[in-house]
C-alpha cells in the first residue's frame, strides 16, 4: 500500500496505482481531466497532457519534488508522494495551454457537431480554456469521409487520442486503421480508404472524446440533450448486451455502450447491439440512466428531482436558535 | 487500391529481404520493416506504391496498415510517384548561413519548377530538406545515397547536366549496400 | 588545444581499413577487456574516467551502464545512436566515415561490459554511404575473429548489425530510437520504463551515442584514471566539436575539454576565425537545441571569465546567460545573420521533426513557425514576440520527450538576448533585410498587407 495526498487529501491505495486512479478514487473534486486517457484500454495515455499533475513530494523515501510536471494516467504513486492538482497554479497554466494546443486546429463547430453536449473537449475548454484565441492562422482540414456504412470521421476535429486505433488493437481481431503521417500533419486514416468492418467497430465512436467519430445512423437526428438515455439490456452472444438506448419520444435514436462518470465506457458493445436493435422490444428495459447534473443531457431530465419538503411544526422545533 | 493488391520483387530482391530479416532475433522479424522499405523503394520506381507496401506486408507477416503507418512517418519514404533525379537540399540553419537559399533558387531557374516539384518531363523532382548532418560542408545536396557538399553554382550546374541524361531513379540503397550473411 | 585520443590516427592513409587501423593499435582494448578484464571492471574503469554522454544530455555513461538489470535468462543489448540530426552536429558521421573500426571496437569492448551478445548500430537513412562503409568494416572485423562466436577464444560471443533509419530526428530519441528499430513510427515511449529495465524488445538495453562508445577504447586502453585526468573537472576527456557557419575552417575538431570558447573560434587550430574578418554575432554551441547566445555572452560569462568549452562552464548562468555543451553542435554567425531569420529555420526544422503524439509539441512547432513566419514577412506585431514567448513557455517541460524543449529553447534564448531584433522587424519590416527565397510551409496563411 502507499499513501499519497492529492491536493491536501490522504488516501491510501494498492502499489502499481496510477496517481489519476488514486484522485478518482478521492473523487472528482481532485481528478484531472483527462483525453486520451481511457480505463478499458491498455498503455492509453500520455498522449494529451491535460492530465498534468505537480508532484511536490516524490515519495517518503525520497523527498525531492519532481523536476517537471507529470502525466498522472502514466505515473505511478509512491508511498508518500504529495500530489497537486487544482491548488497547482503551474498545473492551471500548463493545463490552459493544452486546452489552448488541443483548440488551434479545432474546428470549433459545435452548433453542427453531432458530439456537443457529450464531448469531453467542450467540458475540458469550459472549465480549463481562455475565453478569447490568440491564432490567426487559417485551420488544418479534411475531408469528413466514411468509414464504413455507421461510421464517420471528421478528421479536422480528432485529437489524436489514439484510443480508436487501441480499440481496433485491443478488441477487434483486424486493424485496419492507424495514425499515418507525422507531426501535425498525423491524421486517424485507413490509408487506403478502406472500410472498417467489424462486430466490434462501433465503439470507436464511444472511445472518440470528440467529434471525430460520430455514428452515422444518428447523425443530425437530434442534439443530446433533448434524447432520454435509459439502461437496457439484451441477450447477446457477442457481448454483454449492456447499453444505453437514447429515445426521443418512443424512437430509439440510437444506442451506446454504458460510461462511467468519467465519460468512458464500462463494457464494450457489438455492432449488432448498436446498430441493428433499435425497437424497444429488442430490449428488457432497466430504467431511466442517471446522469450527472453537471452534464448539459440532464437538463429537463427530472428522475432525481429532490421536492422541497413542507416543514411540519416538530421540524421547526428542532430547529437550532 | 486495397490491402489485397500486391506485387512480386525480383528472386534477388527476396532473397536479400529474408538475409536482412535473418538480422533481428526470432519473432522480432517486423524490425526489418525500415530496411526492407528502402529495398523495396530502390527496386521499384523509387517510391512505395499500395501493392509495394502489401507485399512487404506480406513478406513481414504484418498487417499492410502497419506498414502504411510507418512508411508515411519516415521522410526518405516516397508514397508519390518522385522523378528520376531526386534533388534533396539542405536548408536548416549552418546551410542558410552558407547559402542554401541561392543554391535552391538557382536550381529552380534552372529547372523551371518550385520546392517540391518534379519537372513535367519526369527527370527531375527537387526538396528542401532539414539537416542532413554535413553542416561543416555547406551548402550541401543529396541526390540518392550520395552527398554534395560545399555547392557553388558551378557545381550545381555540373549536377544537373550529368543528371540529365539519367535513366534509372536516384537511390538511396543498392543490393551491394547490406552485408549479406 | 587540440589533443587527439578518438582521432589520432585519423590521418594515416587506409585507417578506414582493418590491416592499417590494426597496425596501428587498434582493437587493443578488445583484447585488453576480453583477456584481462571482467565486464564489471571495464564498467569500473568508465565510471572512474567521468565520460560523459556525448549525444547530447551529458549523462554519466558509467552510471547509465551500472543501470542495466541483470535478469537470468533474458537478453540484453547494446544499441548505439547513430541517428546524428541534431543541426550543426556532424561529428559521428566524420568518425564512422574515417575510422570506422574504432565505433566498432568500442562497441565490442562495451557489450562484453554489459553481457551483451548483440548490438545494433542505427544509423539515420541519410547516411547511406555511411552504413556501407560500416558494414565492410564489420565484415573485416568478423573474417579476423573480432565478431562472431568465441571472440579471439575469449568465449565471448558478440554480433554487431546496422539498421538504417529513414528520415526523422525524433529518433535520436532513445526510445524513439529503439521504437523505429522495432519497426514501428518513431514515437517516443513514455518513461519509466526506461530502457535499462525494458528497451529494445522489452529486454534491458543500453543506448549509447557514437562518441561515446568511440571514447571507451581509449578508456579501456589508457585506464579510466588517465581519460579523467585529461579535461577540467567532472568534464573529462577529449569533446568533438562540429563547427559550422560564418568560420574559416568549418570541420571537426577534438578538443581537451576546458578549451576557452574565445581559442576556439579564433585559433588557427581550430575555426581559424570569423569568416571575411567580419564581426561576431552570435553563437548556438552545441546543436540546434541549445540556447543560443550573443558574442559578449559567449565569450564571457555573466561574471565576466572567460567561457570555457565544458559542461559546466558553458552552463555557467543558466538559461538566463549561459547555454549548454549539448552534442557539440558549434553554429557561429557573423555579424550579418538574422537571429530572427536563423530561428525560423530551427523552428520550422522542429515543426518537421515534431513526431504528433503529444499535443504541446505536435500544436505548438507549427504555430511558433508560423508565427515567426508572418514576422519575417512583415505582417507582425510586437504581441506575436510576446505569444511566441508565451507558447513556447507552455510547451517547454510539458511534452513527453525532450524534443518540446529542444523546440522551446531556441525560440526564449534568441527573445532574451535579441528581442530587439524581432522589434526591428515588427516596427520596420521594410528596412530588414529581404527575405531572399519564399519559403515553402505547409498550410501556411499569413495575412494581407
Amino acid at each position: 500500500m502507499a499513501k499519497v495526498t492529492i491536493d491536501g487529501i490522504e488516501i491510501d491505495v494498492p502499489d502499481g496505482t496510477t496517481i489519476l486512479q488514486a484522485a478518482r478514487m478521492i473523487g472528482p473534486e481532485v481528478a484531472p481531466p483527462t483525453m486520451c486517457y481511457h480505463s478499458k484500454l491498455k498503455t492509453s495515455g500520455g498522449y494529451c497532457r491535460t492530465c498534468l499533475v505537480e508532484v511536490t513530494k516524490g515519495s517518503e523515501k525520497d523527498p525531492r519534488p519532481m523536476p517537471k510536471l507529470v502525466a498522472s494516467c502514466r505515473t505511478n504513486v509512491m508511498d508518500g508522494m504529495v500530489v497537486t492538482n487544482g491548488l497547482s497554479e503551474k498545473v492551471q497554466d500548463a493545463r490552459a495551454g493544452v486546452v489552448e494546443f488541443l483548440l488551434l486546429n479545432h474546428p470549433l463547430d459545435c452548433p453542427i457537431c453531432d458530439q456537443a453536449g457529450e464531448c469531453h473537449l467542450q467540458d475540458l475548454s469550459y472549465e480549463h480554456g481562455h475565453y478569447n484565441t490568440r491564432t490567426d492562422f487559417e485551420r488544418r482540414t479534411f475531408e469528413k469521409i466514411d468509414i464504413g456504412d455507421t461510421i464517420q470521421l471528421h478528421m479536422t476535429r480528432c485529437i489524436l487520442c489514439y484510443r480508436c486505433v487501441k480499440v481496433a488493437e485491443q478488441i477487434t481481431d483486424g486493424r485496419v486503421h492507424g495514425v499515418i503521417n507525422r507531426g501535425d500533419a498525423s491524421e486517424i486514416s485507413t490509408y487506403i480508404k478502406e472500410a472498417i468492418d467489424n462486430d466490434f467497430s462501433g465503439n470507436m465512436i464511444d472511445v472518440c472524446p470528440v467529434g471525430a467519430l460520430t455514428d452515422k445512423t444518428f447523425r443530425f437526428k437530434s442534439r443530446v440533450w433533448f434524447t432520454k438515455p435509459v439502461d437496457a439490456h439484451r441477450d447477446c452472444d457477442k457481448c454483454s448486451g449492456k447499453v444505453v438506448l437514447w429515445y426521443k419520444g418512443d424512437d430509439v435514436l440510437r444506442v451506446t455502450g454504458r460510461k462511467d462518470q468519467w465519460g468512458e465506457v464500462e463494457e464494450f458493445i457489438c455492432n449488432t447491439c448498436r446498430f441493428d436493435k433499435k425497437k424497444t422490444s429488442d430490449w428488457t428495459i432497466e430504467g431511466v440512466r442517471e446522469i450527472s447534473r453537471h452534464s448539459v443531457i440532464s437538463a429537463n431530465k427530472y428522475k432525481k428531482l429532490v421536492k422541497p419538503k413542507r416543514l411540519t411544526i416538530n421540524d421547526i422545533k428542532a430547529l437550532p436558535e | 487500391m486495397s490491402e489485397t493488391e500486391t506485387i512480386k520483387f525480383s528472386a534477388e530482391t527476396e532473397a536479400l529481404m529474408k538475409s536482412i530479416i535473418t538480422r533481428y532475433p526470432e519473432g522480432k522479424h517486423k524490425s526489418a520493416l525500415l530496411p526492407l522499405l528502402h529495398i523495396a523503394q530502390a527496386d521499384t520506381d523509387g517510391w512505395l506504391s499500395v501493392p509495394v507496401m502489401n507485399r512487404v506486408a506480406e513478406i513481414l507477416n504484418i498487417k499492410p496498415i502497419e506498414v502504411y503507418e510507418v512508411a508515411s512517418f519516415y521522410s526518405m519514404f516516397h508514397l508519390e510517384p518522385v522523378g528520376n533525379c531526386l534533388i534533396e537540399v539542405c536548408r536548416t540553419s549552418s546551410c542558410w548561413l552558407r547559402g542554401a537559399y541561392d543554391i535552391v533558387q538557382h536550381i529552380e531557374n534552372r529547372l523551371g519548377i518550385k520546392d517540391g516539384e518534379t519537372t513535367p518531363d519526369g527527370k527531375f523532382s527537387l526538396r528542401t530538406v532539414e539537416c542532413l548532418g554535413s553542416c561543416g560542408t555547406a551548402p550541401m545536396l543529396q541526390i540518392g545515397e550520395t552527398y554534395h557538399e560545399n555547392l557553388t553554382k558551378e557545381k550545381v550546374d555540373a549536377l544537373l547536366e550529368e543528371n540529365k541524361s539519367r535513366t534509372t531513379h536516384s537511390r538511396y540503397v543498392d543490393h551491394t549496400t547490406f552485408r549479406t550473411l | 588545444m587540440q589533443r587527439k585520443l578518438l582521432l589520432e590516427h585519423i590521418d594515416v592513409p587506409g585507417i578506414q581499413t582493418y590491416d592499417v587501423y590494426r597496425s596501428k593499435g587498434g582493437y587493443a582494448s578488445v583484447e585488453k577487456a576480453l583477456k584481462t578484464m571482467t565486464p564489471d571492471a571495464v564498467t569500473e574503469e568508465v565510471k572512474k574516467s567521468g565520460l560523459r554522454g556525448r549525444g547530447g544530455a551529458g549523462f554519466p555513461t558509467g552510471m547509465k551502464w551500472s543501470f542495466l538489470a541483470k535478469p537470468e535468462g533474458v537478453p540484453r543489448y547494446l544499441v548505439c545512436n547513430a541517428d546524428e540530426s541534431e543541426p550543426g552536429t556532424f561529428k559521428d558521421r566524420y568518425l564512422m566515415e574515417h575510422i570506422p573500426h574504432l565505433l566498432l571496437e568500442g562497441m565490442i569492448t562495451a557489450s562484453f561490459a554489459l553481457g551483451a551478445h548483440t548490438s545494433y548500430i542505427y544509423v539515420r537513412g541519410e547516411f547511406f554511404y555511411i552504413i556501407r562503409i560500416l558494414e565492410k568494416a564489420i565484415a573485416e572485423a568478423y573474417k579476423n575473429g573480432w565478431l562472431g562466436k568465441n571472440i579471439q577464444g575469449s568465449g565471448f560471443d558478440h554480433d554487431i548489425y546496422v539498421h538504417p533509419g529513414a528520415g526523422a530526428y525524433i529518433c535520436g530519441e532513445e526510445t524513439a530510437l529503439l521504437e523505429s528499430l522495432e519497426g514501428k513510427r518513431g514515437n517516443p515511449r513514455i518513461k519509466p520504463p526506461f530502457p535499462a529495465v525494458k528497451g529494445l524488445y522489452d529486454c534491458p538495453t543500453v543506448v549509447n551515442n557514437v562518441e561515446t562508445i568511440a571514447a571507451v577504447v581509449p578508456i579501456v586502453n589508457n585506464g579510466g584514471e588517465a581519460y579523467a585526468a585529461i579535461g577540467i573537472g567532472k568534464s573529462t576527456g577529449t569533446k568533438l566539436i562540429s563547427a559550422s557557419g560564418h568560420i574559416k575552417k568549418p570541420g571537426v575538431y577534438e578538443i581537451e575539454l576546458g578549451v576557452p570558447v574565445e581559442e576556439f573560434i579564433y585559433s588557427d587550430a581550430f575555426c581559424g576565425g570569423i569568416l571575411n574578418d567580419k564581426k561576431l554575432k552570435a553563437v548556438v554551441a552545441g546543436g540546434s537545441s541549445v540556447p543560443i547566445l550573443p558574442a559578449e555572452l559567449i565569450l564571457k560569462t555573466a561574471n565576466g571569465e572567460p567561457r570555457l568549452m565544458t559542461y559546466e562552464s558553458l552552463a555557467d548562468g543558466g538559461f538566463a546567460t549561459g547555454t549548454m555543451l549539448g552534442s557539440g553542435g558549434f553554429i557561429v554567425m557573423d555579424e550579418s545573420a538574422s537571429i530572427v531569420h536563423n530561428l525560423y529555420t530551427f523552428t520550422r526544422f522542429y515543426h518537421h521533426e515534431s513526431c504528433g503524439q503529444c499535443s504541446p509539441c505536435r500544436e505548438g512547432t507549427g504555430w511558433m513557425e508560423k508565427i515567426l513566419h508572418k514576422i519575417l514577412d512583415g505582417h507582425g506585431s510586437s504581441t506575436d514576440i510576446d505569444l511566441l514567448w508565451d507558447i513556447q513557455r507552455k510547451i517547454e517541460g510539458n511534452t513527453i520527450c525532450p524534443l518540446g524543449d529542444a523546440a522551446a529553447w531556441p525560440v526564449a534564448s534568441a527573445i532574451r538576448h535579441f528581442r530587439h531584433e524581432f522589434e526591428a522587424y515588427v516596427n520596420h519590416p521594410k528596412q530588414q533585410h529581404v527575405v531572399s527565397y519564399y519559403d515553402h510551409c505547409h498550410n501556411l496563411a499569413t495575412a494581407e498587407v
